[in-house]
């Protein structure tokens, strides 16, 4: 009691004071409360809401103490300590590793995100020059591929479970056997290697056993690059495109901005930067592309030539030829596409002439090596080599044309010259050229070894089985795109009895007990120390010591500077003599195939070679009347390998927005003339080959072609890739056949009278004049920066309103999405699906409209249909538009979706009761309902899968995008522990990490100087539907086109219809 | 009798409410008869039965949804709310003519009401059982709607969120189900206590003495008894208002184009007099057809009610027409979309057959011949019935189906289980529609009395 405080209260007071207590006189907090109260504790609770819940609180559990406590007892539960508290762990926070996912043999290079041991998200390696921080759809969804239950699990033999050791018995045996013939029966098919370890430790097989044959296919790969670039160049060489340096671009059937083309993520990078328009700088690149089936690159062209895929050989010789100015007999043929190829001949010619050295032209994948060689020889007319266009050391190990190759085999089979068959991979039975027999010629094999991720078509007439290992399981190394090595870290032990493919190889050598890690480590400890290698850091200074680098290596997940050099192919010195560098021991010299530049410590620049200027022609293609049919890889599942992957199924597939299915594209006038409509099934005739495919109707296809994708009709791919009965015939593969790889003429369709369901998630893709996506051409923009502002509808002002504004006080997180940038490949789908638990529904729950993905990439389309070089295409991602005035939070009736301080439309699960309320009223449909039961709770292996940051909804739960709310809390409680304010980037939302154009931005937009404030000061920014008032958080940048005044007059405006 | 004078002067007074030779003691016998029977025509039966198994199939399609959730419905994204909210609105409209019979007309001195106010309050609260079955069903987690939607003091110190009109409709809703059930059961006390008199056997007449709450009719009881139903009366027509407005408020509310319409509130609640009105007489034809009851509910009764319905008719049909007016008035384009996706969109069917149902086919009523015509107005009234069933899928689903941004439109096919559990809570109605019937006094007995022209003349001795 504060004595001193009294005495002078007492003295201080005028006249008699009468006091009741000496608390009273001291004046203290406890008295003034006891008078404030006057009424015992409660009744004043009432005043204060914040009292008032507690008061709610006490009643309540008075009412459950009394009535229904104590019911049921807890089960202990032990919380047991580390014994040995593993490296860097801190339960809740997780670790990153870089690593790879190889595809076709080429590196994808990715950071892992691990919780607790458990990969659970794959993201770009933020480093890597092929990724930098971005990873496509297919690479993000290899971490689901790892938890499939469906995978391979144990080796067997002929169907019987067998130890790993029975195996190298086996091996051992049979490999005596070819001892004496030197291998002469031996054959090994792989993919692609680019691996330098493998390369390796191939040649020395090759080296023990002279008279074996290794084979290399791949499906879905690009002979016709291959061999195109060996025609310019002489020799096998890798060409990477720099677009980050092209104004003028021309695509002949290049679909560099592919969802899961290799190297496209970087591409897609460096394309968009170079369109990156603001207010300030109106530079902007122009693409033009010549192509057959649309694409996602035709979309984002400014002009688009629909044309045969195999006329563009034709256009290219024509163009060629102006280019370069050297007479030929092309420059007289006309253009194909009719007067319309003529005028893009000339408009094209000149537009590329007028930007030497920033121009660039690039030929796509599935044409032919004429058409390779064509374009690098315009590429070195137009003086773009160096600039736009460099060249490097092939980076497989061995380049062959794979075809070739792989039919080379298949009648070393027929003839019952292969004794040994190892399979690494690849799935032959099933992706092999129909023509090639490949999988009946399997029966003529002595021993077939498959060692592959699943149980599929080939393990299925193999003899030995030995289940793969998933790229986060073991150590490895590949190159990227642009041959940087690029090296794989296993992030778990193998879920089952997998091994890698150096594990098998080294069955066939003399040292059949090395471990994966020992043979990659070995390789690079040796090659640091000597030899084609020179291996610097990234500031280009060595390293103290091995171990030193290597650890930097594992750590970066590649080794900077090695782009530059070839993977030599040499077998590994003998053990027991000096430890000798890697590529130094003599090559192998056992393949009649181009080997790489002979010297590879002066790695080969393609400048130093000039391109050989008239490329030969490829063979006249057979002159067989009926329509052109053009082969392609599924977005999504490729060549069938992805066929068990459900994010994969359930991912839309560009354009189509189809799932779950494949289907032939036909135009609609096709359609018109043959009486088709989407979901009829028609039967395709083909060299004497039958196929069947549900048709769908696809604006911008040539009339004569019809466009069918690999991947599907699996029988033997796992519960969600396997077809029901009547789509095992949905097979592209049936009609492939190896002369002609990706189209070919003379297919007959016909109608089969039978319907088939393709669900897809859009099915509207016109505008109805409401302009949600805006879009203008440069000059419109330069002349009026506020016209996409005018094209929606009328914005109420702010004031229109009673109520006082709301002040966000602290954060405002906001995000602004560029659709000048957005390709529309649908990587941040995938990335949306791995960070936050959202689960696969299935075709018939997406036929239905339930699909669960909270961000959608819408697809509009603005043209003409039958006119399709008037065909404009853009894509909208669509996540949650945060509302400020959120038209959900109002009809919510147990409010279950509320408004953060900071501006989110938080989603509380755990009060949903499930009236779908706020779904209707949303005027943007991005809320998703589990409808059923949709995340499996049942499937054990997914659970190690899952984010434990978000929570697995239920059935009966609405849900929707949260801006990564779980992330904006982790940098939350960052910057809290440091005392400062979260900085700017340093919240990613997993769409905008995973962006490969970079068109998604998200941030503070209290903070003036963040870059999504900066965006949203631009002209360009505007609301969808701002009109009724949402104000959503989530805004626009319209999408920009730069079309060449001669082929398209400034008149005729494109902006929708 | 008085007809004579009537027609010299051309003018021609109603028909009677109450066919002639009835006395005080034939009312009774006729109205208790159908209960205290053993014997039961034999269209009760068959209906029952008929009925008792869609009441059966409604219980399988309830447990069903409850095992595995919504999603065994049609209703997706866009069209979150679909034939389970259609079914709501339809109940909740036909409860509607019950206390628009008890309680205004009792008001508004309409004596003819007396014959089928009974049926009609009895058909207004099994049709609100009906009702609350799907705003509860119809959320993805019903064990947790069922009271997370009432305010009661909680461990995590939240209410409901007030500002939701599903939140109204709860208050709505449950305020109109217990004002007519209080409503329906204070009527039937006087009754309640003829039953217990005139009962044979001793468990019946302890179930009816039980239920007549003492009611001996002493004119103490009677005084306080037209005083309680009064009060009712007056506290029910409020309400005949204010539940359907509130119904509305779902919708209106909403920002959806088809939806954000201030019409609505008037529009539904004529919309649910109607169909009140109709299914009234779909009752009420085949009943006094089954029990030969023509001389209590009268040609003049169906004729009124068939009155009532063509003047909400042509109220509703002034709705749709306003609808179409305002859309090309608004120059709003998401509402002229809404209108023309109306009328020829994939849904266009189910626009113009409601068009067809309430707007062309009660224009027949006035035609005096139809209108007199008991089959005719069975008919009617039954196409009345999906007239505004199909009302509400046009507002529900075809709004819904194509809002704002045309990458998210979509279609709504129904499932199975979605036509199941609509025609299973028809026979959970009719089920206790008849069950009623065979049980309590489907006429007021002691009202009809009143209508006697014994009463008129014996004065207050009537009672």
């Amino acid at each position: 009691m504060d004595f001193a405080a009294i005495r002078s209260r007492l003295a201080g007071a005028e006249g008699r004071l009468y006091w009741r207590s000496l608390a009273e006189l001291s004046d203290s907090l406890e008295f003034r409360e006891y008078l404030h109260r006057e009424f015992p504790e409660q009744a004043s609770e009432w005043n204060d809401p914040k009292g008032r819940r507690s008061f709610l609180k006490l009643m309540s559990a008075s009412l459950a103490l009394a009535g229904v406590g104590a019911c049921t007892r807890q089960p202990p539960e032990d919380i047991v300590p580390y014994v040995r508290q593993p490296e860097e762990i801190v339960p809740g926070r997780p670790l990153f590793f870089a690593s790879a996912i190889p595809m076709s043999g080429i590196a994808k290079p990715v950071l892992v995100e691990s919780h607790m041991g458990r990969p659970t998200k794959i993201e770009g390696n933020p480093e890597h020059p092929a990724s930098a921080g971005a990873a496509d759809a297919v690479t993000q969804a290899a971490v689901l591929g790892l938890y499939d239950p469906d995978r391979a699990q144990t080796v067997t033999y002929r169907g019987e479970v067998r130890p790993w050791s029975a195996f190298m018995g086996a091996m051992q045996s049979a490999t005596s056997g070819q001892k004496g013939s030197k291998g002469a029966g031996l054959r090994i098919l792989t993919e692609p290697v680019t691996s330098p370890s493998m390369a390796e430790l191939l040649a020395t097989i090759l080296q023990d056993y002279p008279a074996a044959r290794w084979h290399q296919f791949d499906a879905i790969g690009s002979d016709g690059a291959r061999n195109g670039i060996k025609q310019a160049h002489g020799s096998a060489a890798n060409a990477v495109y720099h677009f980050d340096k092209a104004d003028v671009i021309l695509s002949l059937e290049a679909d560099f901005l592919s969802p899961s083309g290799i190297g496209s993520v970087r591409y897609t990078k460096d394309f968009a930067d170079r369109r990156r328009v603001t207010d300030e700088n109106k530079h902007m690149n122009r693409l033009y592309i010549v192509e057959s089936s649309p694409t996602l690159t035709g979309a984002k062209a400014e002009h688009r030539l629909a044309i045969k895929s195999s006329e563009i050989e034709g256009f290219a010789r024509r163009l060629a030829s102006t280019i370069t100015g050297q007479s030929s007999s092309a420059a007289s043929t006309p253009a194909p596409g009719g007067q319309l190829g003529e005028k893009w001949v000339a408009a094209v010619a000149k537009d590329l002439q007028e930007h030497r050295g920033r121009s660039l032209v690039i030929a796509g994948d599935y044409q032919p090596a004429a058409v390779h060689a064509l374009a690098h020889a315009m590429n070195q007319a137009l003086g773009n080599i160096d600039a736009t266009v460099t060249y490097g050391p092939a980076i497989e190990a061995q380049t062959v044309d794979q075809h070739a190759s792989l039919a080379e085999l298949s009648n070393a089979m027929e003839a019952g010259q292969v004794q040994l068959l190892l399979i690494l991979g690849n799935n032959p039975a099933f992706t092999a050229p129909a023509d090639l027999k490949f999988a009946e010629r399997l029966a003529k094999v002595g021993l077939i070894v498959y060692h592959g991720l699943y149980h599929d078509e080939t393990a299925d007439l193999a003899h030995w089985n030995v289940p793969q290992t998933h790229p986060l399981e073991a150590w490895g190394d590949a190159r990227a795109y642009d041959g940087t090595v690029t090296l794989m870290q296993p992030l778990t032990e193998p879920l089952y009895d997998a091994h890698s493919a150096y594990e098998v190889l080294t069955t066939l050598t003399t040292q059949p007990m090395r471990k994966t890690t020992e043979i990659v480590k070995d390789y690079w400890m040796r090659a640091f120390g000597a030899g084609v290698w020179t291996i610097r850091n990234a500031q280009g200074e060595t390293f103290n010591n091995a171990e030193a680098f290597w650890r930097q290596a594992v750590h970066d997940g590649f080794i900077s500077g090695t782009a530059a050099l070839a993977t030599p192919f040499a077998p590994a010195p003998k053990p027991g003599a000096a430890a000798g560098a890697p590529g130094t021991a003599a090559a192998a010299t056992t393949t009649d195939t181009a080997q790489a530049p002979s010297d590879p410590s002066t790695p080969a620049t393609g400048s130093a070679q000039p391109p050989a200027p008239t490329p030969t022609p490829s063979p006249a293609p057979q002159t067989a009347g009926g329509l052109e049919l053009i082969f392609r890889p599924d977005p999504h599942v490729l060549d069938g390998r992805f066929a068990n992957n459900g994010w994969l199924q359930e991912a839309p597939k560009p354009l189509t927005k189809l799932t779950w299915d494949t289907a032939a594209w036909i135009s609609p006038r096709l359609a018109e003339t043959r009486g088709l409509d989407r979901g009829d099934v028609i039967e395709l005739r083909y060299r004497g080959l039958t196929a069947r495919m549900p048709v769908f109707i696809v604006p911008g296809q040539p009339d004569e072609s019809v466009t069918i994708f690999f991947g599907y009709g699996r029988r033997m791919s796992g519960r969600v890739g396997n077809p029901p009965e009547e789509a095992r015939a949905f097979n592209a593969f049936l009609l492939r056949t190896s002369d002609a790889p990706w189209f070919g003429s003379g297919l007959e369709i016909s109608k089969t009278g039978e319907r088939y369901l393709l669900a897809t998630t859009q099915d509207h893709h016109a505008m109805e004049g409401r302009y949600p996506a805006r879009v203008a051409t440069i000059a419109e923009y330069e002349k009026e920066p506020e016209i996409f502002k005018h094209m929606g509808g009328h914005v109420p002002p702010r004031t229109l309103t009673l109520l006082p504004e709301v002040d966000y006080k602290g954060y405002k997180w906001g995000m602004a999405i560029d659709l000048a940038s957005c390709t529309g490949c649908g990587a941040c789908v995938v990335a949306c699906v791995a960070e936050n638990n959202i689960p696969v529904v299935g075709k018939e729950q997406v036929d239905r409209n339930r699909e669960m993905h909270w961000i959608r990439v819408d697809h509009y389309f603005t043209g003409d249909i039958d006119r399709p070089e008037s065909l404009q295409a853009i894509h909208q991602p669509v996540p949650c538009q945060q509302c400020e005035n959120a038209p959900c939070e109002v009809v919510c009736p147990v409010a279950a979706t509320t408004h953060s301080s900071e501006g989110l439309n938080d989603m509380v699960y755990n009060r949903c009761v499930g009236t779908r309320y706020c779904s209707n009223n949303c005027p943007y449909k991005v809320r998703r309902f589990n409808f059923l039961l949709y995340s499996d709770w049942y499937t054990e292996s997914y659970y190690s899968q899952r984010n434990p940051d978000v929570t697995v909804r239920s059935r009966g739960v609405m849900e929707k995008c949260t801006y990564c709310v779980q992330r904006i809390n982790t940098a939350r409680i960052d910057a809290k522990k440091e005392d400062r304010a979260i900085r700017d980037g340093e919240i990613v939302t997993a769409c905008e990490a995973t962006c490969p154009a970079d068109a998604i931005v998200f941030g503070n937009l209290n903070d003036p100087d963040s870059r999504v404030s900066k965006l949203k000061a631009q002209h360009r920014n505007y609301g969808v539907l701002e009109d009724l008032n949402t104000r959503p958080r989530t805004t626009y940048l319209a999408s920009l086109r730069n079309p060449n005044l001669e082929l398209e007059p400034a008149g005729e405006r494109t902006t929708g219809h | 009798m008085e007809s004579t004078p009537a027609r010299a002067s051309g003018y021609k007074p109603p028909p009677p409410v109450i066919e002639p030779g009835h006395t005080f003691e034939s009312v009774t016998s006729k109205i208790s008869s159908v209960v205290l029977t053993k014997y039961q025509p034999v269209g009760w039966i068959i209906t029952t039965l008929i009925a008792f198994m869609f009441l059966n199939l409604m219980i399988v399609s309830v447990s069903y949804l409850f095992l595995k959730g919504i999603g065994i419905w049609g209703n997706n994204v866009p069209v979150g709310w679909a034939f389970d909210i259609i079914n709501f609105v339809w109940w909740i409209g036909i409860g509607h003519a019950g206390t628009l019979i008890s309680a205004i007309l009792l008001l508004l001195k309409q004596d003819w009401r007396t014959s089928i106010n009974r049926f009609a309050e009895a058909m207004t609260l099994f049709a609100v059982a009906c009702a609350l079955m799907f705003p509860l069903i119809h959320t993805g987690r019903p064990w947790l709607a069922a009271y997370w939607l009432l305010p009661y003091p909680n461990g995590m110190g939240i209410w409901p969120q007030f500002r939701s009109p599903l939140i109204w409709d709860v208050f709505a809703v449950s305020t109109y189900g217990t004002v007519s059930a209080l409503f329906w059961y204070t009527g039937l006390i006087p009754d309640l206590a003829t039953f217990r008199d005139r009962a044979k056997h001793r468990v019946t007449r302890m179930i009816y003495g039980a239920l007549a709450l003492g009611w001996r009719g002493s004119a103490r009881h009677w005084q306080r008894y037209e005083n309680a139903y009064l009060l009712l009366a007056g506290m029910s027509t409020p309400l005949v208002l204010s539940v359907h407005t509130v119904v509305s408020f779902d919708f209106s509310i909403g920002i959806i184009p088809g939806w954000h319409t201030t019409i609505f509130p008037p529009y539904f609640v004529a919309g649910a007099i109607y169909a009140g009105f109709a299914m009234v007489l779909t009752l009420a034809i085949p009943l006094r057809r089954m029990f030969n009851f023509e001389d209590f509910i009268t040609m003049r009764h169906l004729e009124n009610m068939a009155k009532i319905t063509l003047v909400t008719g042509l109220i509703v049909f002034y709705g749709y027409l306003t609808e179409v007016f305002f859309a090309y008035y608004s120059a709003n384009q998401y509402e002229k979309y809404m209108i023309i996706n109306r009328m020829t969109g994939p849904y266009a069917w189910s626009y113009w057959m409601l068009i067809f149902c309430n707007g062309l086919v009660p224009q027949t009523l006035w035609i005096k011949r139809l209108r007199t015509n008991p089959f005719w107005l069975f008919i009617m009234s039954l196409i009345v019935s999906i007239g505004m069933w199909l009302e509400r899928f046009v507002i529900i689903v075809t709004s819904l189906h194509r809002d704002f941004l045309p990458s998210s439109w979509g279609m709504y096919y129904p499932t199975f289980w979605d036509f199941s559990t609509f025609f299973g809570t028809i026979g959970f109605f009719t089920t206790l529609m008849f069950l009623f019937v065979r049980v309590l006094p489907m006429i007021s007995i002691f009202e009809v009395r009143t209508l006697l022209p014994q009463s008129k003349i014996e004065g207050a001795e009537g009672h």
